[in-house]
């Protein structure tokens, strides 16, 4: 086996620690507050493995949570703090629903052209605030923020307004056709096709990243610009084209999870997947391969949670708390900083 | 006379692993001006980091007044009396002089600040020692001379017994650094001590009483100035004669290369730093541009390889107009780039050598199938390179940051240098690193000159870009002053009066490098 | 067309606007004091949630102004404590904190609710307080101008002097100067021995009290109660307003006050039977419109001051 380097073994460390902490935390909130505290850390940790059923519901929202993953890490990647991809996911799942509704194209092209569409309509999304800076030096952040709401407001008048089933009873699309819908893949949970999808973006986005010419110079657009324009990288080029990427992912997971999950069209409000993107993207340190693992770990913490709350008085709202602990505490640079220097001159002096 | 300031075997290892100080002991008499000299990276600003409590050492004792001191900060040492002139400036440029001179000790009340009181708080101290400055005035309307004016009268005005000067005349012309020196004298007889930071020998020659040497992070020894010879101080300093000995032939001037035709290059802050500056570089000759840092060498630099767009002016290679061309379209004309700030441009510290090694060949065939990267190819051809450029690292995977500063230097110079370049500028190529990494990259300019490129060579070391370029451009202010198409023939004396602008050739002499 | 222009010289229409800038204007006062000393907080938008959601539960269990005031500015400054700890001590990047510190405070507002009330919509159990409206003596009997500027709540003037308080407290005192030394040199404030991260702590905190107020006002002022979704964006609108205010608080209040008129506008237009969702997408909209307009004023007299010095060599 390879030797782990200094800084990779350094890194495990911070992980399980950060880990423990938030766990620590859950537990000490769910002892304050609950009645039956021990019934609801059974049902955090053990819900989700409890049936199939329920471990499907984790694998369903694991491939949500990839997908969005793999945006925000395709466009952090750049060192852009671009949070469109929030609007994408909506905005892509509300039109690849109207796609569907207004043709009656036959199975597996109908779903396809629809997530299709989906993607381009995100990728078109999450370069609006990227081309927005380069043209007028607009912050991204603040500008991307906007946009979300924006891009909610205009697709949802058309879902309750043009596309609405006045039958549903609240605001909802016509149902979706059967053969625009994304087959179920393992009986006895709602595990939908799109994690075929997922599985071929995964491989697409890590063989993209690590294999690639535009991954390699993403990469180094990212980790320093001043460096990337010496080289003769045209880093305005990569910034755009990461956005492009990421808002398409993106827009590819909006339509996945409509075409897969639901009957109708419903979401109201920003479905908060991009946030949950950058929680993922953070965990996964950026890089697409270990963005399943994220996005597992927390499907599973998430759904441990709704399983808490369904079966005592804790609401599953309490893994918010855990989930902003663990990103700050993954992403803090001075987090253990004191160890790593002890262990550092350790090894220099040990080494001569 | 007694040693008022002691600093007892100190250690400091940086994060990056590299150590900077190992067991160092440095004294300091009351009322001297005492040098301390030593190459980049010797570890001379760390120690005085670590004095002025920037930096905490890893281990170490500090004494003063035989008394053994705990320094966590700036606050610390303000408190006992250090006062710290760093070599970029700590000021804040959008408020005033007198704004800065109190800063950190305002005097009046802290809910209602009067800008009358600070102001004549500021003349106070600014008369007692002879200084003439406005203290009204904003600091970025403010020359680089009386910044540094500002600068000591923040520290005396915390009442600083003890100055450190980190490289004080890097940035002065020779004007202000007379003026600095009467100034330090001046402080001197008031019962100053100074601890003096320079490797200017002529300079420490004539004000200092005596100098501490440092070199590889260690202390190689203390002198009177008067009992040491500037040619012992330097031997000290690199360790042996540092007699560069370059071995090449007399240079055959081959076709123009490259042409600069009237080039203007405004900086961030609007101000022309390069200012209608034209020359010729040809085929198989080395061109030194030599001058005081902050001359505009680096405008020059950055429109040539297309970092910064010239504001007026033509730059041709290979009798193309390269002005709006990208950095990209450049390089493979054959332009290559050794670029001054190593840390900051050259590398991107979180990536890999060979990921470094890599950057610009993301075109070459060899390497990339179609916009895939060849993996196996860039490994085995990334681990050549470590070899043939004698790279010490155990593999072409380690984060490059993990390297010393002359084995970061040999990666840029094996990815400039082998990209089939006939153009190279080379920026402060052998700045801060050690001795053999410094003359291997000396040998590799010259075989490549005798390969028939053409060099652009920019230092601050006198003796190294005399011994290496066939040619040579003085930069003073932005404009060139002086040409010497045989580099051999001036001596570094003669180069310092253009530097400092004292001296400046007529226009017909200078026109000459367009030929 | 007519009856929408009607409504914009409307007294009560004019009443309005000043009302809804309110939260914004002591959020983008919040980001002016936290950019200053250069911290960019980006958590506003949690700060407002907590302190909205800490100053409806505290007035309604204590049944006091007061104390619930104090709860809201407790509850907004938990979350900039948490933002400086993490941002200032733990080295995490300022903005990643403040994205997970706004996730936190949306999740976590809701958790707390359920806890504490047992609901997890509002507020609706409790018997919530607001802040009084005053009417100005003299200013109210001035016909269009006294329904405008008087009897507005509290909270609205006490926004208002925050734009002199802030002023004030930058350019007059030592505090001031320290941080806008820290934003502008952080080493020049090392060099005199100051304490950066103490100082950016101080401005996280004042920052956070002031976003607080936005907060307070929005669950004991603009509305009474705390609901859930209250909040909507405003801390990112307010991080617009002072870009666009280029951090300094007068232009930053004309920008707010901008902003607040488009929110403004868009409940006009609800009136007007202007579908919602256009309705609610303005002030958004006009922001965005409002950074690149900005932007590009920002940059093209940078251009002309580029080219004037260039023909003057």
């Amino acid at each position: 086996m390879r030797k782990l380097s200094f800084d990779s073994k350094f890194e495990i460390i911070r992980f399980s620690v950060a880990i423990l902490i938030a766990l620590l935390l859950s537990f000490i909130i769910i002892l304050l507050v609950s009645d039956t505290p021990f019934l609801a850390l059974q049902k955090l940790y053990l819900g989700p493995i409890e049936n199939l059923r329920r471990f499907g519901n984790v694998i369903e929202l694991a491939i949500t949570l990839s997908f969005a993953g793999l945006s925000i890490a395709i466009i952090f990647s750049s060192n852009e703090f671009n949070l469109a991809s929030e609007g994408a996911f909506y905005a892509s799942g509300a039109v690849a629903a109207m796609f569907v509704l207004s043709n009656s194209l036959p199975a597996i092209i109908s779903p396809f052209l629809s997530i299709l569409l989906g993607g381009v309509v995100g990728a078109v999304i999450v370069t609006i605030p990227a081309v927005l800076k380069k043209k007028w030096g607009a912050s991204e952040l603040v500008s991307s923020l906007m946009l979300n709401f924006i891009v909610l407001y205009f697709a949802r008048y058309f879902i309750n307004n043009v596309f609405k089933d006045p039958s549903a009873g609240y605001n909802a699309t016509y149902l979706l056709p059967e053969t625009a819908k994304l087959s179920k893949i393992v009986s006895g949970t709602r595990i939908h096709s799109g994690l075929i999808i997922l599985i071929v973006t995964v491989i697409a986005c890590v063989l993209f990243m690590e294999k690639t010419k535009w991954g390699f110079e993403l990469t180094q657009v990212g980790r320093n610009r001043q460096f990337a324009k010496y080289v003769g990288i045209n880093t305005s080029a990569i910034v755009i084209m990461s956005q492009v990427l990421g808002g398409f992912i993106a827009g590819v997971g909006g339509a996945v999870e409509t075409l897969g999950m639901y009957t109708r069209f419903q979401w109201q409000s920003l479905p908060g997947y991009g946030f949950d993107g950058v929680i993922v993207a953070i965990l996964a340190k950026n890089k697409p391969r270990y963005v399943p693992i994220a996005a597992f770990f927390l499907a599973y913490i998430r759904i441990g949670a709704d399983k808490m709350a369904t079966s005592t008085d804790v609401t599953s709202e309490m893994i918010a708390i855990i989930q902003g602990i663990i990103i700050m505490l993954v992403a803090a640079t001075a987090f253990l900083s004191n160890t790593r220097q002890k262990m550092l001159v350790k090894e220099v002096r040990n080494n001569g | 006379m007694k040693d008022i300031l002691r600093m007892e075997n100190i250690n400091k290892i940086y994060p990056n692993g590299v150590i900077a100080n190992n067991n160092v002991n440095f004294s300091l008499r009351e009322g001297e001006i005492h040098a301390l000299v030593g190459e980049n990276g010797a570890g001379k600003s760390t120690l005085m980091k670590i004095l002025f409590g920037i930096e905490k050492p890893t281990d170490g004792k500090i004494f003063y007044q035989d008394e053994e001191l705990t320094i966590d900060s700036p606050l610390d040492a303000i408190k006992y009396g250090f006062g710290m002139v760093h070599q970029h400036f700590m000021l804040v440029e959008s408020m005033s002089v007198a704004e800065n001179i109190v800063l950190g000790s305002e005097p009046g009340s802290s809910w209602n600040l009067d800008s009358s009181i600070q102001e004549a708080q500021a003349k106070e101290i600014i008369d007692k020692y002879h200084f003439q400055i406005n203290v009204k005035e904003k600091i970025s309307d403010l020359s680089i001379g009386l910044r540094q004016k500002v600068e000591i009268l923040k520290a005396l005005f915390k009442g600083a017994k003890i100055l450190i000067l980190d490289e004080p005349t890097a940035v002065l012309t020779p004007q202000e650094t007379v003026e600095l020196f009467e100034q330090l004298r001046i402080l001197k007889a008031q019962g100053h001590t100074i601890i003096f930071i320079s490797h200017k020998l002529t300079e420490i020659k004539e004000i200092c009483d005596r100098i501490t040497i440092m070199r590889d992070a260690t202390n190689v020894g203390v002198y009177d100035v008067e009992s040491v010879t500037k040619e012992e101080i330097s031997d000290l300093m690199v360790g042996k004669s540092m007699d560069w000995n370059i071995h090449k032939t007399p240079a055959i001037s081959g076709d123009t290369l490259l042409e600069v035709k009237d080039l203007t290059v405004l900086n961030e802050a609007n101000i022309p730093t390069l200012k209608h500056v034209s020359f010729k570089l040809h085929r198989s000759t080395i061109l030194g541009v030599v001058g005081i840092e902050g001359n505009g060498q680096k405008e020059l630099v950055d429109s040539i390889t297309g970092l910064t767009k010239a504001d007026s002016g033509e730059i041709l290679f290979k009798n193309e107009l390269i002005n709006s061309m990208s950095v990209n379209d450049i390089r493979s004309l054959g332009l290559a780039h050794i670029p001054g700030d190593r840390m900051e441009r050259g590398i991107a510290a979180d990536s890999s050598i060979e990921e470094n090694m890599f950057a610009t060949y993301t075109n070459d065939n060899k390497l990339v199938n179609k916009n895939f990267l060849k993996t196996k190819e860039i490994n085995k051809w990334s681990n050549n390179l470590i070899s043939e450029f004698h790279v010490k690292a155990s593999s072409s995977n380690v984060p490059i940051k993990m390297l010393s500063g002359g084995n970061i230097q040999k990666v840029i110079v094996a990815r400039e240098f082998t990209s089939n370049c006939d153009c190279i500028i080379a920026n402060q190529p052998t700045r801060g690193i050690d001795i053999g990494a410094a003359k291997f990259i000396h040998k590799k300019l010259v075989e490549l000159r005798d390969k028939n490129a053409a060099v652009l060579l920019l230092s601050a070391d006198l003796s190294e870009i005399k011994s290496l370029s066939d040619s040579l451009l003085v930069i003073y202010n932005g404009q060139f002053v002086a040409y010497f198409e045989d580099a051999s023939k001036v001596s570094e004396e003669e180069l310092g009066k253009y530097m400092l602008g004292i001296e400046k050739q007529t226009e017909l002499e200078i026109k000459r490098c367009e030929r | 067309m007519d009856n929408f222009l009607s409504y914009l010289i409307d007294p009560e229409f004019l009443y309005s606007v000043f009302r809804v800038t309110t939260p914004l204007l002591f959020a983008a006062l919040a980001s002016v004091v936290a950019e200053n000393a250069g911290a960019s907080n980006i958590a506003l938008e949690g700060i407002m949630i907590f302190s909205a959601l800490f100053g409806a539960i505290g007035s309604g269990i204590t049944q006091s102004l007061t104390l619930g005031l104090l709860f809201a500015i407790c509850g907004g400054l938990i979350i900039s404590l948490l933002l400086a700890y993490f941002a200032l001590y733990l080295k995490t990047d300022i903005i990643l904190s403040g994205i997970a510190l706004n996730t936190l405070a949306s999740g976590g507002s809701v958790f707390l609710l359920y806890v504490i009330l047992g609901d997890k919509g509002s507020t609706s159990a409790l018997q919530c307080l607001t802040f009084p409206t005053i009417n100005i003596p003299i200013i109210e009997n001035i016909p269009f101008v006294g329904e405008i500027i008087s009897g507005q709540n509290l909270l609205t003037y006490i926004a208002f002097i925050m734009v002199w308080v802030v002023f004030y407290l930058l350019y007059h005192t030592k505090l001031g100067k320290y941080l806008r030394v820290v934003g502008e040199s952080p080493q020049a404030a090392e060099s005199v021995g100051l304490d950066v991260r103490k100082l950016k702590l101080t401005a996280l905190l004042i920052s956070g009290v002031l976003a607080s107020l936005g907060g307070a006002f929005l669950s004991m002022g603009y509305m009474s109660g705390f609901s859930r979704g209250m909040v909507s964006g405003r801390g990112f609108i307010a991080l617009a307003a002072a870009a666009m205010g280029m951090l300094s608080p007068v232009p930053t209040m004309i920008a707010a006050i901008i902003f607040g008129f488009a929110d403004a506008v868009s409940n006009i237009l609800a009136a007007l039977r202007i579908p919602d969702e256009f309705v609610k997408l303005i002030p958004y909209l006009v922001t965005i419109i409002g950074l690149i307009v900005f932007s590009q004023i920002r940059s093209s007299s940078e251009k002309k001051r580029r080219k004037k010095v260039l023909s003057s060599t």
